[in-house]
């Protein structure tokens, strides 16, 4: 019998296999659960990419190994809204046309939703330490920050 | 099972980038997955036509009144698409949101070149305004026709054409009839004083679905049956293969074969995670190969390469004679590390082969160039290639993307053409991507005695264009049929300057090789040409004791330059002094540097002052903020320009800072983010640009233009703040105290 694991995705239980523990999360979700929120940057903890929320803590899926993910609540990009209900971080990343080719976005709104979570209101240098290992190669950065200022005054 | 014909799912693939992953492939990969689907408008069963020269190759315009834009230019995260739907709206008079966009894809869209350059808006735009136009002008005159009217009682309206109190869509006017016209280069275009969406910021369609994880990028493309490919690199760049221990992988579920082709070896799973362990577990044995120079030796390494030829790009007087006379003259050597795009995604492909036919979905800035080396490549006539434009991360210029396609072409055929996703790894793309190549500039100018510049002399040297098109990686390894050669990019471009000196001769060694394999990366040799010019015109105002504005401005001639760099003196704020300013107490020290350009001797305007911040002990730079004034005639959407300024200042900031790639002699050894670091959040500058908008005059390229100008600006503001010039990119505080040290 193959192994599976069963996870909590997005509000929904979601069943997965399990053979490997060692599987990055970030493997599960995108191939096995089809979502495109969480990027493949780099695979090392380096870009921020492929974060999620684990229990509203934002968190790197490519070093989570699957094992360890536990009974851990996972909140992707998807999960956060949609281009019909954007949740206000999306909102403001859209008011602000802060995304060049949107890569690294995922990444900036998961941390950015962690960092409004627990400081509501953050200054500029407050997101920017926030995002300090979140890497953007497009230059979006002042963008990102003024979305994330935005976010916060509409939260 | 291929059928390369378009059917109406493709040529309704959504705009928005919603790009219709799962059905779309279904189609393309099992042919006709909707048999009967009649091609949208021209139900005739001929092909849509594809050349440049035909109106049909950029729009067409269905029966339901959609409009459906083909261009052979793709959104790289540039907001092309968005620009592209706002020109097509506003020259045929239609709802942007009535638009679908459809790129890249060699079988429906017309080859318009490799989406590089800025020339997107500047040649393709312009192409498309065009044919847009013709259409415009056909629409006119068949309404002139139904209605019994002359054309110049028609108008057009938001798809509509109308004649008094009648009225009519055009799909309807057309009867699901192609326009089988030629562009006409004379049909006029749209006054500009009544454009609407033109200038205007509408907002781009593909941020909703990028920031909610519904859109589909070249690496979340999934294609049924499809396996997954990773390449095993070799030790060194050259090194051949001698063994491969299959047995090594054999304890891995779900490896469904090790390709091993020349020096060329992947692993093909059914899973990515199978091929991830595949590839990090495969044992082979590589031949030593210790062919790259020393690092530290690089620029001896470049100034003793083999010159393949001279290319003079500008010569008026005899600077030799004028040197000779002058009362002071200048020497100076600038150099320019080799740099890597750094995509946040690294590269991803996918390719199919069946019934010897190709498909290749593929983030390639140049799928129609792409399609040419695949065919190549594998011996196959080019029509049987396809190649399908998916967004992809940003590339920057010519990274890893069509090398991915490569070996996911060589992963396919070995496994009988079954379709193999190659997704690289951050080491493949930091490691594997072609380079820009190291650049170094020498330069002499005299000064007469009142301070004015007699003479000017350059040389750059860099490799030489050798070959049409970037070697594809996976044709070298293999070593299957290929183009030989480098291909750099337009590099000499900007080697020649704006200025209105009496002697000056420029000219470009172009050297037999270079240490890692080249390509453009973001304004390929005319970010180091300028980065030297506009050093040494610094060095040169300093030398005569002027302030470097009003020294620029002495001997520039172009009423357009003239203006630009009076409007960046206000956004500056502009102290008109020399540098250096005098010293100042406490170890941060500021100061601001200017440079200028006139993209290409022909096109975009760019004034650029850096304000930075230098502390003496450390060596750091920081550049605090930096202005823009900017002029590339029409400016089609502001905020997308805006946004391109702003991307191509930060990249570039942090190019000029901290990027070098390092190797030793095998192999790159800079392979992730820790030893190609990039800037981050807390040291990005502020930025803040003026934007000439000029609604009459032609649109030019932006983006990599404003680029062009950073380096200067940056080494100028720092000699402003400590006195030192720094003549070596990447700016690092060993070199700022190294220059300290010597003063
Ligand atoms: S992909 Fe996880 S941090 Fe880069
Ligand atoms: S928007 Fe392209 S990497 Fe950030």
């Amino acid at each position: 019998m193959p192994k599976t694991a069963q996870l909590t995705v997005n509000g929904k239980p979601a069943l997965v296999p399990a053979d490997d523990g060692q599987i990055p999360l970030l493997y599960v979700l995108r191939n096995d659960l089809g979502l495109h929120g969480p990027r493949f940057g780099c695979g090392l903890g380096q870009c921020g990419a492929c974060m999620v929320l684990m229990d509203g803590k934002a968190t790197r899926s490519c070093i989570t190994p699957l094992a360890s993910v536990g009974q851990a609540k996972i909140t992707t990009l998807e999960g956060l809204g949609s281009p019909e209900q954007p949740s206000a971080v999306q909102k403001a990343f859209i008011d602000e046309q802060a995304v060049q080719c949107g890569y690294c976005i995922n990444g900036m709104i998961i941390q950015a939703t962690d960092l409004l979570s627990r400081n509501h209101f953050p200054s500029a240098s407050d997101i920017k330490q926030a995002l300090a290992n979140n890497l953007c190669r497009c230059g979006t950065h002042l963008r990102i920050v003024r979305a994330v200022q935005r976010a916060s005054r509409s939260i | 099972m291929h059928d390369l014909m378009p059917t109406r799912r493709d040529l309704l693939r959504a705009s928005a980038g919603l790009v219709v992953s799962f059905t779309l492939a279904r189609h393309a990969m099992a042919g006709g997955g909707e048999p009967d689907q009649k091609p949208a408008a021209g139900s005739s069963t001929a092909p849509k036509p594809v050349a440049l020269d035909q109106v049909d190759s950029y729009l067409a315009i269905a029966p339901d009144n959609r409009v459906t834009l083909y261009s052979g230019k793709v959104d790289l995260g540039t907001g092309i698409e968005t620009a592209f739907t706002q020109i097509l709206a506003e020259e045929l008079e239609v709802p942007a949101e009535n638009i679908t966009f459809i790129s890249g894809d060699t079988l429906l869209t017309p080859d318009q070149g490799p989406t590089f350059g800025s020339l997107s808006i500047q040649s393709g735009g312009m192409q498309l305004r065009q044919a847009a136009a013709t259409a415009r002008k056909a629409l006119l005159a068949m309404a002139a026709d139904r209605f019994h009217v002359e054309p110049t009682a028609v108008t057009l309206q938001a798809g509509r054409v109308i004649a008094g109190e009648r009225s009519v869509p055009y799909g309807d006017l057309l009867a699901d009839q192609r326009f089988a016209l030629k562009v006409d280069p004379n049909a006029p275009t749209k006054n500009p004083a009544t454009f609407k969406v033109v200038g205007t910021s509408v907002p781009r369609a593909d941020i909703p679905p990028k920031v909610t994880g519904r859109f589909t990028y070249m690496q979340d493309y999934k294609v049924d049956g499809m396996l997954h490919g990773r390449v095993v690199r070799p030790s060194g760049i050259r090194s051949s293969l001698q063994s491969v221990d299959r047995g090594s992988v054999q304890g891995i579920p779900g490896i469904v074969s090790v390709v091993q082709e020349g020096n060329f070896l992947g692993v093909v799973a059914e899973t990515e995670w199978a091929a991830i362990r595949g590839a990090q577990a495969l044992k082979a044995t590589w031949s030593d190969w210790q062919g790259l120079p020393e690092q530290s030796k690089l620029f001896e390494t470049v100034r003793a390469t083999k010159v393949e030829k001279d290319e003079i790009t500008s010569s008026t007087g005899d600077p030799k004679i004028a040197l000779d006379k002058a009362a002071r003259k200048l020497k100076a050597t600038y150099e320019f590390a080799i740099h890597t795009h750094g995509s946040i995604g690294p590269s991803c492909a996918i390719v199919a082969i069946a019934d010897n036919k190709l498909t290749c979905w593929t983030a390639s800035q140049s799928t129609h160039k792409l399609r040419e080396q695949l065919a190549t490549m594998l011996s196959m006539p080019r029509e049987n290639v396809r190649c399908i434009y998916v967004e992809g991360s940003g590339c920057y210029g010519r990274n890893g993307h069509e090398d991915a396609a490569a070996d996911a072409a060589v992963l396919s055929r070995a496994v009988g053409g079954r379709p193999v996703r190659v997704q690289w790894s951050r080491a493949d793309e930091h490691g594997w991507d072609p380079k820009g190549p190291p650049t170094m500039l020498d330069l002499q100018a005299g000064l007469d005695d009142q301070g004015n510049v007699v003479a000017w002399q350059s040389e750059l040297f860099i490799c030489a264009t050798s070959a049409p098109f970037v070697p594809l990686l996976a044709a070298n390894l293999t070593d299957l049929p290929r183009e030989h050669g480098m291909a750099p990019g337009g590099v000499t471009g900007d080697s020649a300057i704006p200025y209105a000196f009496p002697a000056v001769h420029t000219m470009a060694h172009r050297l037999a090789d270079a240490p890692l394999r080249p390509a453009w990366i973001r304004t390929p040799g005319r970010m180091q040409n300028t980065f030297a010019n506009e050093s040494f015109m610094d060095e040169l105002a300093a030398a005569a004791n002027a302030d470097p504005l009003a020294f620029r401005l002495k001997y520039l001639k172009d009423p357009r330059g003239i203006e630009l760099l009076h409007r960046l003196a206000a956004l500056a704020k502009w102290d008109a002094r020399p540098s250096p300013q005098r010293r100042q107490g406490g170890d941060v020290a500021t100061g601001r540097g200017m440079s200028y350009v006139k993209y290409e001797l022909n096109r975009t305007y760019i004034g650029a002052v850096a304000e930075v911040e230098v502390k003496r002990s450390t060596g750091e730079i920081r550049v605090t903020r930096f202005n823009v004034a900017h002029d590339c005639g029409q400016i089609i959407n502001p905020d997308g320009l805006r946004n391109q300024i702003e991307g191509n200042v930060i990249q570039t900031v942090s190019r000029t800072l901290m990027e070098e790639v390092t190797f030793n002699r095998s192999h790159v050894t800079s392979l992730d983010w820790a030893s190609y670091p990039i800037i981050t959040f807390p040291d990005v500058p502020d930025v803040v640009m003026d934007l000439i908008d000029r609604p009459n005059e032609k649109p030019w390229g932006a983006g990599e233009p404003t680029a062009a100008v950073v380096p200067s600006a940056v080494g100028n503001a720092v000699f402003d703040a400590i006195g030192v010039r720094l003549r070596s990119v990447p700016m690092k505080p060993e070199k700022v105290l190294a220059a300290l040290r010597a003063t």
